[in-house]
Formats: structure tokens, sequence, C-alpha cells
């Protein structure tokens, strides 16, 4: 499976949705993931792909990581993958 | 309570991770409780198990008042629990997580899910319950302390209703380590007030009640399944661990000057009786000096040599022998009594339950620390 179909996999089971109801230009919010939501989503993300993804849940607009979409953050996670690798 | 009249030991063998790595292996468990079917996964994910025990008592009570909380009756009720631990088992999973197991990440709700108020708050948001709500942490206290402060909390009219009790899940590997330390456990049974007595043993679980003013409950016809009538708290100011006759009795006495009740009237006391030397001779010594020559008319019994010690949950549990007590005239037995102890030389209630009419029932609860709380309840008539 590719990153970004288990991006989508993940977001969706945190929005307890099917993962053909998540588009790439979907916000989280949209899909009524929370704060708290969106926190244990990174921990999941964080988990699957044994990467480290700089977000403060303080300031989330200051951070590297952009989350305003599905597709941003698809697109941050797969920079961090490659990264590692 | 079927179980407590029945005589019922629920003690056995402890089954979780490690077992076999510590010397005490019995316990009070609670088996059987599939949270899996209780629960949605996003609450697994911040329902410690001694939160799933809180709920799903807090559950039963409220189910069982009757009592739905909107518009004024829920700005005016609140919830205070008791619980010495919180989360252990979340304690103990996250650091064997990182330790043992090195890893350097956490889930996120691991905050939220060990708190100790975790419980209260919770049944706060399920119940909408929005007046005062705290959780009270004074260790084998913890309960009647909490139950101390809802009772005061409707009596002075601060709530109309609250919700009390309190719960503990510490069998888990790292929860019962700890207490081995100490040395007071035992590794085969529970036996408060019998002369072979060797120890205290854990147990788990939650006991929820509803604590309701008495007009309001009249008015409403509500099942009254007993009355608090007074309380009384006292510190023992002197020892960590070791309890002080001086303290037990001062609150033992202070209890029934407040609920205005006299001593002669006192049918049955649901002991702290841990099964530990010191606790048991102490506490009758105790009940000897506040009582007299009735101390050797009244019942007092231990509860705990059936569900072990539940520390901060165990007032809670224990509540309900008083209540069948005064309910049901059915007073639970001391089980696994065996050998009388001349300095535990009251009326124990050995091993079989006993049928009594009690007007009048007090439930001790003396902690580590030197923290006294007992509660005085008169049957509802």
């Amino acid at each position: 499976m590719s990153v970004r179909e288990k991006v989508f996999e993940i977001i969706a089971e945190q929005a307890m949705l099917d993962v053909s109801d998540v588009t790439a230009d979907s916000t989280l919010e949209s899909l009524g993931i929370d704060s708290l939501g969106l926190v244990e989503s990174i921990f999941a993300i964080e988990e699957e792909f044994d990467v480290s993804i700089p977000f403060n849940a303080n300031e989330p607009d200051k951070s590297d990581f952009d989350i305003s979409s599905v597709e941003s953050i698809v697109a941050g996670i797969e920079g961090l993958v490659a990264a590692k690798s | 309570m079927a179980a407590m009249r029945e005589g019922k030991c629920g003690i056995g063998p402890l089954e979780f991770r490690d077992v076999e790595r510590l010397s005490i292996q019995i316990g009070g468990q609670v088996k059987g409780f599939e949270a899996e079917g209780l629960f949605n996964r996003q609450q697994m994910t911040l329902y410690d198990r001694f939160t799933q025990f809180t709920l799903c008592a807090a559950r039963e009570a409220i189910d069982q008042s009757g009592l739905e909380f909107t518009g004024e009756l829920s700005a005016r009720s609140g919830v205070v629990l008791g619980t010495a631990g919180g989360g252990v088992s979340t304690w103990d999973d996250n650091y064997r997580s990182v330790y043992e197991d090195g890893k350097n990440r956490v889930h996120p709700f691991v905050v939220p899910k060990l708190m100790n108020n975790a419980a209260c708050s919770h049944v706060s948001m399920q119940h909408n319950l929005k007046g005062p709500s705290f959780t009270v942490s004074t260790a084998c206290a913890s309960s009647n302390h909490a139950m101390s402060q809802a009772f005061a909390m409707v009596r002075t009219g601060m709530a109309e209703v609250m919700i009390t009790g309190g719960s503990e899940s510490m069998l888990c590997f790292g929860g019962v380590k700890a207490w081995e330390g100490l040395r007071v456990m035992s590794k085969d049974a529970c036996r408060p007030f019998s002369a072979n007595r060797n120890g205290m043993v854990q147990g788990e679980g939650a006991g929820v009640f509803v604590f309701e003013e008495m007009e309001h409950a009249k008015a409403r016809g509500a099942d009254i399944l007993c009355e608090v009538a007074g309380f009384a708290m006292s510190s023992d100011a002197a020892d960590i661990v070791m309890p002080s006759k001086q303290g037990a009795a001062r609150a033992i006495a202070g209890a029934l000057q407040d609920a205005g009740i006299d001593r002669s009237e006192v049918g049955y006391i649901n002991a702290h009786g841990t099964g530990t030397a010191a606790n048991d001779k102490t506490e009758c010594a105790a009940v000897a000096d506040v009582f007299g020559p009735h101390a050797d008319d009244l019942m007092i019994s231990s509860t705990k040599s059936m569900h072990g010690h539940l520390i901060g949950g165990t007032g809670a549990v224990e509540l309900l022998a008083c209540i069948m007590a005064l309910r049901d005239g059915v007073i639970a037995p001391t089980i696994g009594y065996e050998e009388a102890d001349p300095e535990c030389a009251l009326d124990v209630v050995p091993n079989v339950a006993r049928e009594a009419n009690v007007d009048v029932a007090l439930s001790n609860a003396f902690a580590f620390g030197g923290l006294n709380a007992v509660l005085a309840l008169r049957k509802f008539s």
C-alpha cells in the first residue's frame, strides 16, 4: 500500500468514515476530526511510518507540517518518509 | 449484594501479564468484564479500567434512581468520586512501552486517560452533571471522604443531587508490585479479625450512589435505599502507615455526634477490617472505646474478606453492606474467619450472613497517612 493510501485509510478510520468519503481536498475539520482527533491521527501516522511529525497543538499554523488538507498531509508524510530512506 | 449475602469469596488467582514475577498472586479481580462490548473504540482509547468500572456503576445507579439531569437540576448536581491510584494500568502499560520496549512515542491520550479525575469527568459528561465535581484521593479512605463531601454539599444546599462513590483498578503488574514492597499482603486469603490473619488482599471495582436531598427524593416518590445521617473525618497526625486508635475513635464518635445518633442505636458497623495485624486490633480497640459495653451488642463485619481491599474504591463498595443491613435486614459476614483473636473480641459475624433488624449502620475507612472518614446511615422509614 502506498503512503498516500495508508494516510487516507488512517484519516478515514479516525473520522469513522469509509475511505471513499475522504478526498484529497478535504480538511480534517470537514471530516469531523476535532483537535484531539488530530493529535490522535498524527500519532497513528507516526506509528505507521516510524516518522516524527513536527507538530505542536498550541500553534498548528506555525508548524512546518501543513495540515490544511488531506493532500498537504500526504505530501508532508511522503517528504518525511523519503527523508528517512 | 447477593454475593455478600451468600458469603461468596471473589478472591482468586490474578490473571495479567507478568503475574508469575509477583510474590503475591491473588486478588479480587473483576472477571468476565468485556469492556470492548460496552464502549466504542474512541471511548476505549480514553477510559482506563477504573473509569470503565465507574461509568458502569454510575449508569446503573442513575438508572435505578430514575433521575434525569436537565435544566436547573443539572446545574445543581455534581460528582464527587474517590480513587487512590487513578489510571494505574495506563501508567503501567505506557511505562512498559517506553522503558521495557524502548518506544519513544506514547498515545496522545495517556494523560487524560490516567488522571485521577478522569472517571469523575466522564460521569459528569455522560449524565449532564454541571454542578461541583471533583475527585478525592485519600488512599483507602478516598471513597468515604468523597461520599462525606457529597453528603455535606447536599446537606448545606450547595447541591441538590450528588453522584458519589469511588473506584480502583490497581491489579496490574506494577500496581501489585508496589504493594508487595510493604510486605503487608497475604499470599492466600483475607481473614479479617481472625487470629491467623496474615495480611490484606487487593480487589478492584467501583461503587456509585445517588445522594439526593431528602425532600426532593420524597416529592418525586423515589425508591429511597437509606438515609445518610452524618459523617466525620479525622487525622491521626502520627504515622504514615500505622493506624491510631485515637484517630479512628474520634472519627467514629464524630460521625455519631454529627448525625445526632446515640451510640446505643448502632446495630452494624462495616469495618475497615483489612486483615492486617495492625488495622484489625486497632479498629476493634477504637470501637470498644467509643461504644463501651454496647460494643458487645453490635455487629461488625469486614466484607474485604470477600471482595478484597478496593483501596480508593473500598468505602463505596462496602456501603452496599450497610444498605443491605438497613434495608434488607441482612448482615454481610466476615468470611475466612477461623480462629478467635482476643484483641478482636467483637461480634464479627463470622462466615455466615445473619438476619437482623438494624436502624443505624456505620461505615469505617482508615487510610494510610492517618486520614479517617466514617459515615453514619439510618434506615429509611
